[in-house]
């Protein structure tokens, strides 16, 4: 977000699914796209099907490497380095496009610089990738004519993970991979709401719609539309703050909404300490989860089958949820809950629907300015979407971005090494990640059919590493890190390098966040968990 | 190549080579050493001769003596007598009906005397490894002639001028093909060559592919000039391992002699030619289910249009021609559409090839003019029926085709005239039937093969044909119903009309014709629980004849089942429920007084 | 672009260019009974129910595969194609079982449609001794239920999971009478390249693939269909919760292949058509909790949320609006995520709120 923020002036996705089917090459880097996002995977695996070319940079060996015509397994965490790489290919053999960056990009000497650096032979040695497949990675890229960059956690879940996403963003402006149909940097956004949580400044420094907080203007504005006083005018503190607040006493009380931090946050152990720490917990969820039970006040919330609303997924579309089934007993939806909370504080609150929530939302956001229920009720619109009669943008930064001058960046970066890495104590990378049958902390898909399939925690080994501790495939291995133990059962594929393991987290019994530290990319906030120095031992 | 006074020539087809061609061949280059002959006589391993049933053949020129059946141990004779002494031996040549003494050039045996070769002219000829061999006979001419001297269009005229249809079965003008695809628009082009023969019995396009396999290569070149492709397969079935390492072999010199590849002959025509191996589905021999071979998915067909004119392997425009179709091309560049216009009948142009096999004397590979009749084929080329039974039918076009009886053997033969008494030119194969066939036993054959191989797409095939076999299957047992013919008629009447492929559409054939011409069989089989020609074994009766039985008791004493009574000198009776129809007690009977029935 | 005119069944229809007599059938109104054609994925010409009489034309052909041209004239019911269409229908019931009561597609089946069409009971050439019509149940997995002996091998899953799923999990095996659906030899489904993405359940048109947890929960009849938007990625695909309008409860999840507003064009995941069951679980939070003494007892709302106000707003007055802190989600909705955060400001007065972005 914010590296795609500073580079184009916008930091959401920026194209549409429609786009992907027409790129001519396809870079997918730090994505197991067909598990994480998997219709998005079909359109990859169908658009290269139809000739385009695929080009994957994952240190897993993911379903999609077998169709890659470039397959990349990188060393965790030298992203920056690769892509400089890349980039100093290009240079090299003149293979960028000099009109688009001289029309709408500046800082181009400062890349040029640090790109110099990143031979082929000095990327290989960071990245571990063969030269060859560097040169070739580039050369397809640069060729396109239309090449599009997508990328989820695994490049963001970085203590670098800003600079990462810096870096792919240098490298579709240098090639001038934007703007057009099939090109673009593309973030696959995790969770179903992500972007609109986002857009509605569920975010400690802005308003809805990216309007800063430390702004005097937006701030006027904002109590005159909502009728009330002065409101505060110093950025908030993170997810990561607030529970480092917690610990130390700074933070009294936490209201969760919807979350689990128990099973997702990382560092488990410290989780419970912070949120022991509080003297008044109140968590409004559907379930009695592991942070629900630490709470004071627990609140019954209806769940996505039994609410009216709306989502924006990753390409910045506003879809309507549908409410199909009544809430158990008394759950209520959020909104709702909400409401009345507002009033027991003694705020005039009276909200009567969801579509009552949506146009007060419109009222103080430009880009939602246009939409409604109603109108959304017809179908899906990507914001901006400024007026009842705009159609929507489903393309951004066509022929100018959004940064004030109507140019973007080059924001050049140097690769530093991660903030912890496998030693003779811990020999081990460990990374965490998502699986196709379940979703964040399991609360939903393993009280459905897939929890049937798939039920516990498994520990991806190569079989080198299996072969040296003596495990066999569905043994007990003991993963430590610095921060806490878990324990699953081993399963044995090369899908992981050697010296890699690979943990779900999905499962609060076992969960791999109890392995992860919570060290933040300091750009983002964003936890590093695609690193983790472990031991493994057989249990 | 040197020159030589006597060519020995060797049959290194499959069918030869299984019955010993190669020892003789390799005690002829050692016999030959050993005398010192082997500068003066040259022995060669050309392809397959036709008359296999008779193999190994030998072949010396220039005389063109026939030996037939040779082996390893004739072979000092062979050199001492023939060779060096030019003394034929009577005992190995071909007999024939002939006398002993009258020693015939090859092309006067009645077997070859009938036929005209064309697509074979080289076949028994030539070694087929040799490039050299094939260009002395005017091989590649045609490309030298097509290249230097016609435009893609002039090639195209004269194929449709030859009036050539396709050889594979379905008889479609191959000019007219061709300019389907010249006209289809493209950058990308295929032409490919289906050498994917499933028919039971069939071997034409295997004798063509070990026999000649330049000159398929050239009919293909002068496709792919013709047509505008650059690009090439031969889609051979992997049963055929001898035909796959002549047509590798063949690649290999015509890419060295610049005949394949970039730039051939100097032109900017260029062209490269892939061989891919079959798993050997019978319904890969449908062109849009080989092409889904080719491209690595099940071998399955699909409805047309679009036809590969159009949309084929991976989704260019592409021609299929057969085996057969593709190495009458070159012949037809070189002498021209006319001169191959000028055999044959109104509409059907040219020779066939047919696999001639069955209870009939000579069997092999024949060529014969279109218009031949079946009985000139059967009774002058083959030599008549086996051990003198009675002619009973001839099944025309394999599995797909139809059985014709001895009230047809005059027709002479064409797609159309085929046809319209229900059988069809199929690829060629030609099994010929005497009295001992039972004809519901013919079709219920036909019926298992074509069920066995339906890709099971289209419920017609899958299900309709099962369900016929079914029913023959219970007929042949002497468990059939008399509404059974009716379903017969219905189901195959049925199949015909909604199958999806080929395959399908003339599945039913075996059966209708039988239907149609031997229903009496079938009456026999279902009212009478009798089988005519006592095939079916389920059918059959062993019953002793009381008049003649003489009590000696061997039939019981023989029989497995101990289904025989009766005393000493007394008539004996066989319990039919426990006979295992065996025929021990007729082989065994002294008197003959053992009947089967 | 310039229309084709053609006549179907007397009438005249302009079809646009590239149309098959199918799709121009539909155009005009026209009811051409199908098994193996849908309309997400390609042709396949399988199941011969769609064959028609175009004049000029010896051979029958497949409605769903040809495509029209100037001045055709087809027959769509004349007596030729009613025969061959019945003697189709006859051909693929021989091996379908007749056990349609208990069978789940009951009602949506469109075999049963066709034979309904075509007035026939049963295939006249069923035989007690049919070969290959007691395949085992495959149910091995949570998700969905294989019966082999009611498939009709149209191959619609076959494609489904070709051009759909983009998987090619399942093929024909074997040939002629012993033609199934299967995994590559060898592998079991739970083994194979099956993402359990459901789209093939979907679109089989008879009962030999059925979703587990549906079974018992409805009948066609009784659903009713919402549209809403799936939860699980950022994708955003929208599904339709069929919901048993007696009991209240989602009897299962489709899609929409044909739905204009779909950003995910019909397609699916495993989560979103199998993953809805933790909806109706016995766990689910039902009433407010308040913690005493370690334990929670319930509590009415009136009393949670004034505790809540006046703790926080006790908290807020002793140590200032930051200490209090407001975790928000990406799994709500726009209209939640809005109303915490002004809750945060404007309620409580502290910048102090963020969600799991970066998780």
């Amino acid at each position: 977000m914010k590296g795609l923020g500073e580079t184009f002036g916008s930091g959401a996705m920026t194209n549409d699914f429609k786009s992907i089917k027409e790129a001519d090459v396809l870079f997918v880097i730090g994505s197991n796209t067909t598990e994480t996002h998997p219709v998005i995977g079909s359109w990859i695996k169908e658009c290269k099907a139809k000739g385009a070319k695929l080009i994957v940079c994952d240190p897993r060996k993911i379903e999609l490497s077998r169709y890659a015509d470039v397959h990349i397994r990188h060393n965790s965490g030298s992203d920056v380095a690769l892509v400089n790489g890349i980039m100093h290919v290009i240079l090299r053999d003149g293979l960028q496009d000099q009109a688009f960056i001289d029309e709408r990009v500046e800082n181009f000497e400062a890349l040029r610089k640090v790109v110099m650096e990143y031979t082929p032979e000095k990327t290989s040695e960071i990245t571990g990738v063969p030269a060859e497949l560097i040169e070739e990675a580039a050369r397809t890229y640069a060729a396109g004519p239309n090449s599009a960059i997508f990328y989820t956690m695994g490049i963001t879940q970085h203590q670098s993970g800003t600079d990462n996403v810096r870096s792919l963003a240098n490298l579709s402006l240098l090639c001038g991979m934007m703007g057009r149909p099939g090109t673009g940097v593309n973030p696959l956004r995790g969770q179903n709401n992500v972007q609109g949580a986002c857009d509605m400044g569920a975010l400690p420094n802005v308003f809805t719609g990216y309007q800063k907080v430390d702004s005097k203007d937006v701030r006027a504005r904002m109590s005159d539309l909502w009728a009330c006083g002065d409101l505060p005018a110093s950025p908030g503190m993170t997810l990561v703050k607030m529970m480092e607040a917690a610990g130390k006493g700074d933070l009294k009380s936490l209201f969760i909404m919807g979350e689990n931090p128990m099973v997702t946050d990382p560092d488990t152990n410290h989780v419970r300490h912070a949120l022991e720490n509080l003297d008044f917990l109140v968590v409004q969820d559907i379930f009695l989860t592991e942070t629900a039970q630490m709470a004071d006040v627990v609140l019954p919330a209806a769940c996505w089958a039994e609410k009216e609303g709306t989502y924006t997924n990753t390409t910045r579309t506003v879809l309507r949820v549908r409410k199909a089934v009544e809430a158990p007993g008394e759950a209520r939806a959020d909104w709702e809950i909400l409401n009345d909370l507002a009033r027991s504080f003694g705020a005039a609150w009276d909200f009567r629907s969801a579509s009552d929530v949506f146009d007060a939302i419109a009222a103080c956001t430009p880009s939602y300015g246009g939409l409604s229920h109603r109108r959304l009720d017809e179908g899906p619109l990507a914001w901006p979407c400024p007026t009842a009669d705009h159609p929507g943008t489903p393309n951004l930064h066509v022929g100018k971005f959004a940064r004030p001058n109507g140019k973007a960046t080059f924001a050049p970066r140097e690769w530093q090494k991660p903030h912890e890495w496998p030693d003779e104590q811990f020999p081990f990378l460990a990374t965490t990640g998502r699986i196709l049958y379940h979703y964040h902390s399991g609360s939903m898909s393993r009280r459905s059919a897939p929890g049937e399939f798939v039920r516990e925690l498994f520990i991806e080994i190569n079989p080198a590493d299996a072969q040296a501790l003596h495990v066999d495939e569905g043994m007990m291995l003991r993963v430590t890190s610095r921060r806490g133990t878990v324990s699953g059962k081993a399963k044995i594929t090369d899908r992981v390098p050697p010296k890699m393991i690979f943990l779900p987290f999905h499962f609060a019994e076992a969960g791999a966040n109890l392995l992860t530290a919570a060290v933040v990319d300091p750009d983002s906030e964003t936890p590093a968990y695609k690193i983790s120095a472990v031991k493994v031992e057989k249990a | 190549m040197g020159l030589y006074r006597s060519h020995v020539l060797i049959c290194g087809g499959t069918g030869c080579v299984s019955s010993g061609s190669l020892e003789v061949l390799e005690a002829l280059k050692k016999g030959l050493a050993e005398k010192g002959m082997d500068k003066e006589i040259l022995v060669v391993s050309t392809g397959c001769h036709g008359m296999c049933e008779m193999g190994p053949i030998v072949v010396v020129y220039p005389e063109g003596t026939f030996y037939c059946r040779v082996t390893a141990a004739d072979v000092p004779e062979l050199i001492e007598e023939h060779l060096y002494k030019g003394r034929v031996v009577e005992r190995l040549i071909y007999k024939g009906e002939g006398k002993a003494s009258d020693v015939p050039h090859y092309t006067e045996i009645p077997f070859y005397k009938k036929q005209h070769r064309i697509a074979l002219r080289n076949c028994g000829y030539i070694n087929p490894d040799s490039i050299d061999e094939y260009i002395a006979r005017d091989g590649y001419a045609a490309l030298v002639k097509a290249l230097t001297e016609m435009t893609p269009e002039a090639v195209i005229e004269e194929v449709k001028t030859s009036g050539l249809r396709g050889r594979g079965g379905g008889g479609f003008p191959t000019g007219l093909k061709w300019s389907f695809c010249a006209r289809s628009a493209g950058d990308k082009k295929y032409v490919i060559c289906n050498a994917d023969e499933g028919d039971p019995g069939a071997f034409m396009d295997r004798s063509l592919l070990e026999g000649d396999p330049h000159a398929v290569v050239e009919g293909m070149l002068l496709g792919a000039y013709a047509m505008g492709a650059n690009e090439g397969y031969i889609y051979c079935r992997a049963e055929y391992p001898l035909a796959i390492k002549r047509l590798k072999r063949t690649i290999e010199q015509a890419t060295e002699y610049g005949l394949l590849g970039e730039h051939i002959l100097g032109t900017d025509f260029s062209f490269e030619l892939h061989i891919k191996e079959g798993a050997g589905a019978f319904v890969c021999g449908e062109e849009t289910a080989l092409m889904a071979s080719i491209e690595g998915r099940r071998g399955m067909p699909r409805p047309r249009p679009p036809f590969p004119a159009n949309k084929g392997l991976w989704g260019k425009p592409s021609n299929i021609n057969n085996v057969e179709t593709w190495a009458n091309v070159p012949s037809i560049i070189r002498n021209g559409g006319e001169w191959y216009a000028a055999m044959g009948t109104e509409k059907s142009k040219g020779t066939k090839v047919f696999a001639l096999t069955g209870k009939v004397n000579h069997t092999g590979l024949v060529e014969v003019p279109m218009g031949t009749t079946i009985r000139e084929i059967v009774f002058e080329i083959g030599g008549g029926i086996l051990n003198g039974k009675k002619f009973k039918a001839v099944q025309i076009g394999g599995p797909s085709g139809g059985c014709l009886t001895k009230d047809h053997l005059d027709i002479p033969i064409s797609y159309e005239s085929l046809s319209q008494v229900g059988a069809i030119m199929g690829s060629g194969g030609l099994v010929v039937m005497d009295e001992d066939n039972c004809m519901v036993d013919v079709a219920k054959f036909f019926l298992e093969f074509t069920q066995a191989e339906s890709c099971g797409k289209c419920p017609p095939c899958r299900e309709g044909t099962k369900k016929m076999l079914d029913i023959l299957t219970r007929i042949c047992a002497g468990k059939g119903k008399p509404e059974d013919l009716e379903a017969l008629e219905y189901l195959g009447t049925m199949i015909k009309e909604t199958s999806l492929c080929g395959l399908g559409q003339t599945a039913p054939n075996p059966v209708l014709t039988t239907l149609r011409y031997f229903r009496d069989e079938y009456e026999a089989h279902i009212n009478e629980k009798r089988c005519p020609a006592g095939a079916c074994t389920e059918l059959t009766r062993f019953i002793i004849d009381a008049d003649k039985c003489i009590g000696c008791t061997k039939c019981a004493r023989v029989c497995p089942a101990d289904a025989i009574t009766g005393a000493v000198k007394q008539p004996h009776v066989i319990d039919q429920d426990k006979c295992v129809k065996c025929g021990a007690c007729a082989e065994a009977c002294p008197v003959k007084a053992i009947d089967r029935r | 672009m310039q229309a084709i005119d053609l006549t179907i069944n007397g009438k005249k229809i302009a079809a646009e260019p590239g149309m098959t007599i199918l799709q121009a059938a539909r155009k005009g109104g026209i009811h051409i009974p199908t098994l193996c054609e849908h309309p997400a994925i390609p042709i396949a010409g399988a199941c011969r129910v769609c064959l028609v009489e175009v004049e000029n034309s010896p051979k029958l052909l497949t409605a769903c595969s040809s495509p029209v041209a100037p001045g055709m004239v087809v027959h769509t019911h004349s007596p030729r194609v009613l025969a061959a269409r019945k003697a189709v229908v006859e051909l693929i019931l021989i091996r379908h079982p007749l056990d349609c009561f208990s069978c789940s597609s009951n009602g949506k089946c469109e075999l049963q449609d066709v034979a309904y069409e075509l007035g026939i009971k049963a295939s006249p050439f069923t035989d007690e001794g049919d070969t290959c019509r007691d395949y085992a149940l495959e149910d091995a997995n949570p998700f969905y239920v294989r019966d082999m002996n009611k498939c009709i091998l149209c191959g619609r899953c076959i494609r489904a999971c070709d051009s759909l799923a983009r998987y090619h999990a399942i093929d024909f095996q074997n040939r002629g009478i012993r033609t199934m659906v299967h995994p590559p030899v060898g592998k079991d489904l739970e083994h194979s390249d099956c993402t359990f993405c459901g789209q093939c359940v979907q679109l089989c048109p008879v009962g030999a693939l059925s979703e587990k947890a549906s079974t018992g929960q409805g009948r066609p009849w009784e659903l009713k269909s919402v549209k809403t938007t799936c939860s699980y990625c950022g994708v955003g695909c929208e599904l339709n919760v069929q919901v048993n309008t007696r009991t209240g409860r989602i009897a299962n999840v489709t899609t929409d292949y044909l739905s204009p507003t779909a950003v995910n064009e019909g397609r699916c995941c495993v989560k979103g058509r199998f993953a809805w069951q933790y909806v109706h679980s016995d766990d689910r939070l039902t009433r407010p909790l308040i913690k005493e003494n370690g334990a929670f007892r319930e509590a009415e709302w009136a009393e949670a949320l004034s505790l809540v106000a006046g703790r926080m707003t006790a908290i807020k007055e002793d140590f200032g609006p930051d200490a209090i802190g407001f975790f928000s989600s990406a799994r709500c909705t726009n209209e939640e995520n809005y109303l915490l955060q002004r809750l945060a400001r404007e309620v409580v007065g502290t910048n102090n709120v963020d969600h799991c972005a970066h998780l």
